[in-house]
């Protein structure tokens, strides 16, 4: 069920072994055994409180900020628990991207939204921080609307045009995979279908994993989809087959919008 | 509308022109009785006169104009970036709790007279620039150290609550990209916060403008121009203090003349800085 590597896209890049997560006594994921393959798209779907965003916030440890978070078992990146003192967060979190609800665009100029994460890196030379932002941005199909408004501030920006924005910094570190938290909710219908043509492209090169709420979202812009419950996975398989022939009835309940 | 709420438009209508009718009536007072003395000395020589002896006849304020702003300028010195760095501790380092009890503690500091800030300088400060740095000990230097302290909450108060109103998802956005936390802060959320800062800096300036009583007691209060930080200073508002006690006729005229001047340059600074901020 859960083992759904090679059957599309490429090998596992991203996997969770028996994961834990307690917030202080209330334990919000139940040991959960997941595999993320290379250039495909997982949806993450399940109701509010489920844990799919705890969990998604796992993958680069996101969760490390809030108080009272303690975790057991492993998320497994790179041939490596990613939970493993050794491992560097900031090599981490370039490797595995993340992209917010809400778009995240910093008060500052267009460029510097993008170049601040490769400056993270310890990148400060102007020329290659020039090629990182142009080749970010054509990444996500913004650069010809930007390019002469670089210097501009990015809250000028639709929201739209934010979120990519968001993508682009997420892509700037040559990350591996991108986590996406519900980054469709705060966009309008159209501006929401031009982000699902954009993980498509993304799809080519990157391991993407989107938590949403929309159900036709999930149906349309996935490979595989993982329905969660009361933070466990109740079901994980592709999106086809959980949306058309799912294994277990909690799941039909679901998708069909008879569980709440 | 009803009768109830027609009143109390009418009665807030009156608070409110009350304080602007007190402001404008301090302003008419102090003009008219300040501007005699200018008229006589000539605003040429009292703003730029570098002589002040009323006895001779000699009203030239420019030693209290360079005072002033020496005095502030080192108080901002040493009173921003403690201050800042103060708001930057208690928003983004400190534990919640730690946070939680330091912070009153800061302003608490606003709530101490003036006179409690001046003495401490008088017996601690003034003898520790004399012993250790020469001169006198009354100073540019003690006044902008006790004066530095004083800004203090004005300036942690406000600048925390700017950083606070940083929102967390730009410190998450900024995380997620592998940046620690002073990466995050300097590259996110200080440029975010940084009309507040200015604001927090904008007030601290007009307290240490407009202070006068802890000045009294550390600046040594002579009337001449100094040319080192470890000389003694007088400023705007101290002449006037000293002075008004026993000033009469065009003496007394050129104290409400130092005022003139002094609430010019502040309302100057002002809008300078307001602009400022506006351009950013």
């Amino acid at each position: 069920m859960r083992d759904v590597a090679g059957e599309a896209g490429g090998a596992v890049k991203v996997e969770a072994k028996g994961f834990r997560l307690y917030y202080g006594e209330f334990q919000a994921l139940k040991g959960l055994d997941a595999a993320f393959p290379d250039k495909s798209i997982t949806a993450i779907i399940g109701p509010s409180g489920c844990g799919k965003s705890t969990f998604l916030r796992s993958i680069n440890r996101m969760n490390d900020l809030i108080e009272g978070v303690r975790v057991a078992g492993e998320i497994v990146y790179g041939g490596k628990n990613i939970y493993d003192p050794s491992v560097d967060l900031t090599w981490l979190r370039s490797r595995i991207g993340m992209v917010f609800q809400r778009p995240v665009a910093f008060p500052l100029s267009i460029y510097d939204n993008v170049a601040c994460a490769p400056r993270v890196q310890g990148i400060t030379k102007k020329s290659e921080l020039d090629q990182i932002v142009e080749r970010s941005l054509k990444g996500v199909g913004l650069w010809d609307d930007v390019k002469d408004d670089l210097r501009k501030p990015a809250g000028g920006l639709s929201l739209g045009n934010q979120q990519k924005l968001c993508i682009a910094r997420a892509i700037s570190t040559n990350p591996d995979v991108i986590l996406l938290d519900e980054p469709a909710s705060a966009l309008d219908p159209m501006a929401t279908l031009r982000l699902e043509d954009l993980m498509w492209e993304l799809r080519e090169n990157y391991c993407l994993v989107i938590v949403t709420h929309n159900m036709q979202q999930a149906s349309r812009a996935s490979d595989y989809t993982m329905f969660m419950l009361d933070g466990e996975i109740v079901e994980m398989g592709h999106t086809r087959q959980v949306f058309t022939n799912p294994r277990d009835p909690r799941t039909e309940r679901y998708v069909t919008g008879k569980l709440v | 509308m009803s009768r109830k709420e027609k009143f109390a438009e009418i009665a807030l209508t009156v608070v409110g022109l009350t304080s602007v009718a007190v402001l404008a009536l301090i302003i008419f007072f102090i003009f008219k009785e300040g501007s005699p003395a200018l008229a006589h000395v000539g605003l040429g020589r009292f703003v730029g006169g570098t002589r002040w002896s009323p006895g001779k006849g000699q009203f030239g304020i420019l030693p209290m104009i360079v005072g002033s702003f020496f005095v502030t300028f080192g108080a901002l010195l040493t009173g921003v970036p403690l201050g800042l760095g103060c708001a930057l501790y208690l928003s983004e380092f400190a534990p919640r709790k730690t946070a939680a009890v330091l912070k009153p503690l800061v302003e608490i500091l606003a709530g101490i007279p003036s006179v409690v800030f001046g003495f401490i300088g008088l017996t601690v400060i003034v003898p520790l620039i004399r012993d250790h740095l020469g001169g006198p000990g009354f100073s540019v230097l003690a006044s902008a150290i006790v004066l530095g302290v004083m800004i203090l909450p004005t300036m942690v108060s406000i600048s925390y609550d700017a950083l606070r109103a940083v929102p967390q998802v730009y410190r998450e956005g900024m995380l997620a990209v592998g940046a620690n936390q002073w990466q995050t802060v300097t590259s996110v959320v200080l440029p975010a916060a940084r009309p507040g800062i200015l604001a927090a800096g904008i007030l601290s300036m007009g307290r240490a403008v407009g202070e006068t009583m802890a000045v009294i007691m550390v600046a040594g209060n002579a009337t001449i121009i100094p040319v080192s930080f470890l000389d003694p200073v007088r400023t705007l508002t101290s002449n006037i203090a000293l002075e008004m006690g026993y000033a009469t006729g065009l003496h007394r005229q050129a104290l409400f003349a130092t005022g003139i001047v002094l609430f010019v340059i502040i309302g100057a600074l002002n809008i300078l800085a307001r602009a400022f901020i506006r351009s950013r």
